[in-house]
């Protein structure tokens, strides 16, 4: 296996506080690795560091080989990087597969995006196709703003996957949903990975993360402390300590630093 | 160029800044705790100079003791637009809404100011409007000087309010985190008309100041929005200080460029440290940049 | 618009292009052009800002730096009074577009809250330039050539060149709510950094926005210049244009395609009739303080959402069946 996405010795403070401190990590080409560690270890820091949001104040982004440090969220998305967000995030007054059509360009250029339709026909196949699979097609022409909860988070995952990026980083896929819901996304998660599509998962359900995921990464205190297969990293004594230990809230951190 | 009238432009732009400060203040506290953003600012000004001149030219109220009343009826007068217009505004669009309903208030009070005291210019009047005294070789009305400390121990007590009191407290918990306020179980609708309320009322002491150091009418309102918009953005929006330090170094280097350039030009000043500042720090001089994923 | 739709906007353009061989009374011809640029000026306002989320207080830049090109260019190039003069709207237009860049480029950096302030701030430095600086002939303004056209038919190629400017102010707007730029544009307005995220390249399609709708808006004053023959700075670079222009699209409907035609035609018309029948001129602030005031507070989203939204319900109570399909069109216009 090839290494595809990699963050080397990625520091970062806010104000005075350290969130991301040396952290590294990497994800395999065609892997499950789930990203997990107590609130405030730095998980969507490093996400937002990896997928262009924030820059590093140290360390390197790799994407395939290629360095990515500091480009913009634009550039990241375009290279093949998709990613969720924690807290949901859709368009709510353009409908459902509205929603779908922002993401189907990868790398237009804006003059492009002028002088053409909202969509081609193959596009506006690929979205219908994508809210398919995770069954929304039949809402297609809502305005999204009146999805549900869980019906958000899935139309996140289609148009992130309209796109069709290579590795895809998931902020808490599962947090906030139902039990059947969790076991449907974990199920698409496989399916699209038996299709070749890399995840990076950031989770606090355990369970999920340990049935899906091939590898495990456990953060602390901004970096990284642990990698290995799920039962390895379950068994380390210093995970233990982690978890017990607690930590700073990292939303916090980023939100005191921020205003 | 000769360098009394530097000294002069000086002076007349640390005494002069620091009542745009004031008012400026009373606006960033508003978006701030809200926001919303309050285009009549500027016309509650100009309202608070009318006020004081009827005070004065009808009753006989020296123009300081007139904010006695003054500063009560306008604090009563931002109260009642936050009930009435502000506080109905919901939705994604709330700010883009506020603006357009301020600047509605506004043309409603600029009409009726229109009406009532006619559209020719007037001044206030008062011995210390007329009457000059020495500072560092110069002549200046004693108004700038009252003025400014009448505009700096405004603004120590509003200091002392948000920074001592428990109601401060909860202003600044608003200011920094409107939601976050809400949850630990402070009546933030309250604040926010409260807020409202305060950040208007100072309005009457600016207006007073500027109504005894110009001549005015109700158009007048229209420079006086643009520049405490301008020292807002500048100083960064929601910021105090910035807002306090924005607002003496405009004034304070429009006053420098009449003097060593043309007056014609000064009043641009503003707005091309504006662009140029914004250019290098789009959130202003003393403004946080909000994360992308925030 | 939809093709559907298209019969109704053929009728409207029908009876907008009869108009003044049905009516010619100057006083009628007048409010009539008037209404002309600013339904084009609230439409072209709204493909910016109404789609995009960026309320621009700005657009008197583009209006007046129009109506300069025109006066200027006339005197410059001694273009007698008459319909040579309309070579010079679209290059008005030009010229307010590209004006647009720089001002976009600048104001574009900061978000929604702070862009508002700073389009009045650029404002405010255009028309005080225009007042100060020599080549604008300062505050006494300029006056362009006389135009020997006589009687009820001096309105006329006046209206006519409103109405192509109306035209095409839709079919731009229709064309970009179409297009990808359009719905990236809507994107931003929902949320920006999740498009940037997508791909969307935000920063040129902001800027691409604003600057095309610098060009009617620019075209609109140099058909005002010509038109009153005699241009001020405090009437071209004018702050109640500004948030008339946003009125009528938040009176309309924000972001619909229809609304800030709506919302200019009732709006200008009353506008100029209630001055030139009542010429007090701070009454008539009162009253469009009040209406203003009125329009945002119980109607924000605007005449047409809520003309749908009373439909959907109307159409709801007839056959109850119908839920989805009318609320999910009361979002496409």
């Amino acid at each position: 296996m090839t290494t595809l996405l990699e963050a080397k010795g990625i520091s970062r403070a806010f104000g005075g506080l350290q969130a991301l401190n040396s952290c590294s990590l990497s994800v395999e080409r065609g892997s499950i690795t789930g990203l997990i560690g107590p609130n405030g270890s730095g998980k969507t820091t490093l996400f937002n560091v990896m997928t262009g949001y924030i820059k590093p104040d140290a360390g390197r982004v790799e994407f395939d080989g290629k360095d990515i440090t500091g480009a913009r969220p634009n550039t990241v998305f375009a290279l093949g990087v998709g990613r969720t967000f924690q807290m949901t995030r859709i368009f709510s007054r353009i409908s459902v597969v509205e929603n779908m059509l922002v993401a189907t360009q990868r790398d237009e250029s804006w003059l492009r995006g002028l002088t053409r339709s909202k969509s081609s026909k193959g596009e506006l196949a690929a979205a219908m196709e994508w809210l398919d699979f995770v069954g929304l097609s039949r809402l297609a022409d809502l305005p999204a703003g009146s999805l549900s909860y869980g019906q958000r988070k899935l139309l996140e995952l289609a148009y992130v996957l309209v796109a069709d990026p290579d590795v895809i980083l998931l902020d808490e896929p599962a947090g906030g949903v139902n039990l059947t819901l969790i076991n449907e996304i974990s199920d698409k998660i496989r399916t699209l990975n038996q299709a070749g599509k890399t995840f990076l998962i950031v989770e606090h359900n355990m369970e999920f993360v340990m049935n899906l995921c091939g590898s495990v990464t456990v953060m602390h205190q901004g970096g990284n402390l642990v990698s290995g297969n799920p039962e390895d990293v379950r068994s380390n004594p210093l995970v233990l300590d982690a978890y017990l230990g607690g930590g700073d809230d990292e939303e916090e951190l980023e939100e005191m630093s921020n205003g | 160029m000769n360098s009394s009238a530097l000294i002069h432009a000086v002076v007349d732009g640390v005494l002069t800044g620091s009542v745009y400060a004031l008012m400026a203040t009373g606006l960033t506290l508003i978006f701030g705790v809200m926001d919303i953003i309050n285009l009549a600012q500027g016309i509650l000004v100009i309202l608070g100079a009318y006020l004081s001149y009827t005070l004065s030219v009808h009753f006989g109220v020296d123009l300081f003791v007139g904010l006695v009343f003054t500063i009560p009826i306008l604090f009563v007068v931002g109260i009642v637009i936050e009930r009435l217009f502000v506080a109905r505004l919901k939705g994604p669009e709330r700010t883009a809404m506020s603006i357009l309903v301020t600047y509605a208030v506004s043309l409603v009070i600029e009409g009726i100011l229109n009406e009532v005291y006619s559209v020719n210019q007037v001044q206030l009047q008062a011995w210390y409007v007329d009457r000059s005294f020495p500072i560092f070789g110069v002549y200046l009305p004693y108004i700038y000087l009252l003025g400014f400390i009448l505009a700096a121990s405004m603004l120590g007590a509003l200091y002392f309010m948000l920074y001592r009191t428990r109601f401060g407290a909860s202003i600044r918990a608003s200011l920094s985190d409107q939601t976050s306020a809400a949850l630990v179980g402070i009546d933030t609708k309250r604040v926010a008309t409260i807020c409202f309320g305060i950040g208007v009322a100072v309005t009457a002491a600016g207006g007073m100041i500027y109504g005894a150091t110009n001549a005015f009418n109700a158009s007048s309102s229209y420079d006086l929005i643009s520049r405490l918009l301008t020292i807002i953005v500048l100083g960064g929006m929601g910021s105090l200080g910035g807002a306090l330090v924005a607002g003496i170094m405009m004034v304070l280097l429009q006053d420098i460029v009449a003097v060593v350039w043309s007056p014609v030009w000064s009043s641009m000043t503003f707005f091309v440290v504006l662009v140029i500042v914004l250019s290098l720090r789009p959130q202003g001089l003393f403004g946080k940049l909000s994360a992308r994923v925030a | 618009m939809n093709v559907k739709q298209l019969p109704w906007w053929a009728t409207a353009l029908v009876v907008f292009a009869a108009f003044p061989l049905v009516v010619t009374n100057p006083f009628w011809t007048t409010i009539a052009i008037f209404a002309l640029i600013y339904m084009s000026c609230a439409t072209s306002w709204n493909m910016f800002s109404g789609y995009s989320g960026y309320v621009s207080l700005g657009s008197a830049i583009f209006y007046g730096c129009g109506a300069y090109t025109m006066a200027l260019g006339s005197i410059h190039w001694h273009i007698p009074g008459g319909a040579e003069q309309f070579w010079l709207v679209p290059l008005s237009g030009l010229v307010a577009m590209v004006i647009a860049v720089p001002l976009g480029a600048v104001a574009l950096r900061v978000r929604r809250h702070t862009f508002v302030v700073i389009t009045i701030a650029f404002f405010f430095v255009f028309q005080l330039a225009a007042i100060n600086a020599n080549f604008t002939g300062g505050p006494a303004g300029l006056s362009l050539a006389l135009i020997p056209w006589q009687g009820n038919s001096f309105n006329t190629p006046f209206y006519y060149v409103g109405l192509a400017i109306l035209v095409f102010a839709v079919i731009l707007s229709a064309l970009v709510r179409r297009s990808r730029f359009g719905l990236q544009l809507l994107a931003i307005r929902d949320d920006e950094d999740r498009a940037l995220g997508l791909g969307v390249k935000v920063k040129a399609v902001k800027l691409t926005g604003y600057t095309l709708s610098a060009f009617t808006v620019g075209m609109c004053g140099a058909l005002y210049a010509m038109f009153i023959g005699q241009i001020y700075p405090q009437f071209v670079f004018d702050p109640v244009f500004d948030v008339t222009v946003a009125l009528m699209a938040f009176l309309g409907g924000f972001g619909t395609l229809l609304g800030p035609l709506l919302g200019g035609l009732i709006l200008e018309s009353s506008q100029q009739y209630l001055t030139v029948t009542y010429s007090n001129g701070s009454l008539y602030l009162i009253l469009f303080g009040a209406l203003f005031l009125v329009v945002v507070l119980f109607m924000p989203q605007g005449i047409v959402v809520k003309v749908k939204e009373m439909w959907a319900k109307h159409q709801l109570n007839k056959t109850p069946q119908l839920e989805g399909s009318t609320l999910a069109g009361s979002q496409k216009v």
